[in-house]
């Protein structure tokens, strides 16, 4: 497999096929491990984060993880190529902007991803569409296994599972769940979601994690506490209690829609869908909220000549690093904006 | 006032004990960050990091920054700086100043609950009491649907299902 296969479908993350996928993107599950007997990386030298992250790379490819795995080394990697992997979840911002001895191992279904060198030594994820965490968590448990019994992780009768922020100690699980809620946000109740997850103790973001905007009605929702509280009971209270109220929340707001403001909705979607199929220049985020209105419509039956799986690959595929990957050269400026909006009109008015 | 060093005017005042004898120094920024380790004030770094900055260019001063990890070499003031520890052995030796901070950080949270490693003498994924739970509602909610189906084969295979699980 290389890198360049990545490049004509839409990842996991976004195939838009699991359950509950209308409003549940995908669900994520990432452990943050440490080898022990060496620093962590913010005290380790140059040499020090050579020897672990052949040694980490190694382990992996020999265990056999995941069926067919492809290591990327990100020191050598070329900045369009790390962006690429960025924006399909692969590996995060600042591991893509690092320095230094680092990698990232893919599992061929784009199921599976193990950071090397980031924050912590090992930072293992899984991902999947749709709601499927149990499912996500049988997998990344089995690779943790499978490489614990390789690799001496850092672990503490006390604390658990060392690592580099205490803020992961413990099981240094992060359960993330990206939810499409665009209903919320239109009629302003998205604001009570973020009081009652800051009530739970979870942490909302946008679409690429820390820091970032919620950019296309995105927003991750995932755990803070990893101390004290098991894998199975934060799993559990994402399935059972935070994921189906906000879940139904996004419901109700979508029908209070659908029957009290019919008229403004079908504006917003067709509206969104004209300037999708007839702009000339479309920037990177104003398209993904032109999309995600698309893609309400589609969920809601406001839009029947449009498939879901295309809005899907398009909220991926219009992404810049995807994009100039996809044209097969670098493009800047008003030619970005221009190549996007072809590419867009292109696949919605299938011509 | 002038800058002891140039003729700039002096921003940073210094005062300093040393054998007894106060010493005061009068320094523009730049050399200040020359020759005191004082870093210069560049847009909105905040007062409490200008501090830190200052008292860990002050070696002199290591006492006052609490415990250092005598592994790694990193000092608790650091820490609280980045965020980061330097080595697992960190945990140990912050251990008194750590507690509170992850109480904070965890729901009051003092010790790790679930999967330990089994070379650390564990057993590996902790039990699953939650998935009983879980496929309990699972089965419930299939029992209910083929009663609805008239589907009653299924459904008392169903019921004796739930009732094993609920025993067991």
């Amino acid at each position: 497999m290389k890198l360049s296969d990545l490049t004509n479908h839409a990842g996991e993350w976004l195939r838009g096929s699991g359950p509950q996928c209308e409003i549940v993107i995908s669900s994520r599950i990432r452990l943050a491990r440490n080898i022990g007997g060496f620093p962590f990386l913010a005290r380790a030298s140059r040499h020090q984060r050579q020897v672990l992250e052949a040694r980490i790379r190694d382990t992996i490819l020999n265990a056999q993880v995941a069926s067919q795995m492809l290591y990327i080394n990100l020191e050598d990697a070329p900045q369009m190529d790390r962006d690429l992997l960025v924006e399909r979840h692969l590996i995060s911002k600042p591991h893509a902007m690092a320095e230094g001895a680092r990698g990232v191992a893919v599992a061929e279904d784009e199921t599976a991803a193990i950071m090397v060198n980031e924050e912590d030594h090992l930072r293992i994820q899984v991902l999947r569409s749709g709601l499927q965490l149990e499912e996500a968590w049988d997998q990344i448990n089995e690779i943790d296994d499978k490489l614990e019994a390789k690799l001496d992780f850092t672990f503490h009768p006390r604390f658990g599972y060392l690592t580099a922020c205490p803020t992961n100690v413990g099981t240094g699980l992060r359960v993330s769940v990206m939810l499409h809620l665009p209903a919320l946000k239109l009629t302003g109740e998205i604001e009570k979601v973020f009081r009652a997850a800051k009530d739970m103790r979870l942490a909302v973001r946008g679409l690429y994690g820390e820091g970032t905007e919620a950019t296309g009605d995105f927003y991750q929702i995932s755990n803070q506490t990893t101390l004290g509280k098991s894998e199975d009971d934060t799993i559990s209270e994402f399935k059972l209690h935070v994921v189906p109220k906000i879940v139904d929340y996004e419901h109700h707001a979508r029908r209070q829609l659908l029957n009290d403001r019919t008229v403004a909705l079908d504006d917003k979607v067709c509206r969104a869908l004209g300037l999708l199929r007839s702009a000339r220049l479309l920037a990177s985020e104003e398209t993904l909220f032109l999309l995600s209105h698309v893609r309400m419509g589609v969920n809601l039956g406001r839009v029947k000549d449009v498939d879901l799986r295309t809005i899907n690959e398009l909220f991926l595929l219009t992404q810049p690093a995807h994009l100039q990957k996809i044209q097969g050269r670098k493009l800047e400026g008003d030619l970005r904006r221009a190549a996007r909006a072809d590419y867009i009109r292109q696949r919605l008015n299938g011509k | 006032m002038k800058c002891d060093n140039c003729n700039k005017p002096a921003t940073v005042h210094l005062t300093e004990i040393r054998n007894g004898k106060k010493i005061e120094k009068h320094l523009c920024e730049q050399c200040a960050a020359k020759s005191e380790g004082v870093p210069a004030i560049k847009g909105h770094t905040p007062i409490n990091e200008l501090l830190t900055n200052f008292v860990m260019a002050h070696s002199g001063m290591q006492k006052d920054m609490g415990a250092t990890c005598d592994q790694c070499g990193i000092s608790w003031a650091e820490f609280r700086q980045h965020g980061l520890f330097g080595c697992e052995h960190d945990y140990d030796a912050f251990e008194k100043d750590l507690s509170p901070l992850l109480q904070r950080a965890h729901e009051g949270a003092t010790h790790h609950v679930g999967k330990s490693p089994v070379r650390a003498g564990g057993s590996g994924a902790a039990p699953k009491p939650k998935h009983k739970l879980v496929d309990i509602t699972k089965l419930r909610k299939e029992l209910a649907r083929a009663v609805e189906l008239e589907d009653y084969e299924r459904a008392a295979k169903l019921r004796d299902q739930i009732r094993q699980a609920e025993e067991g």
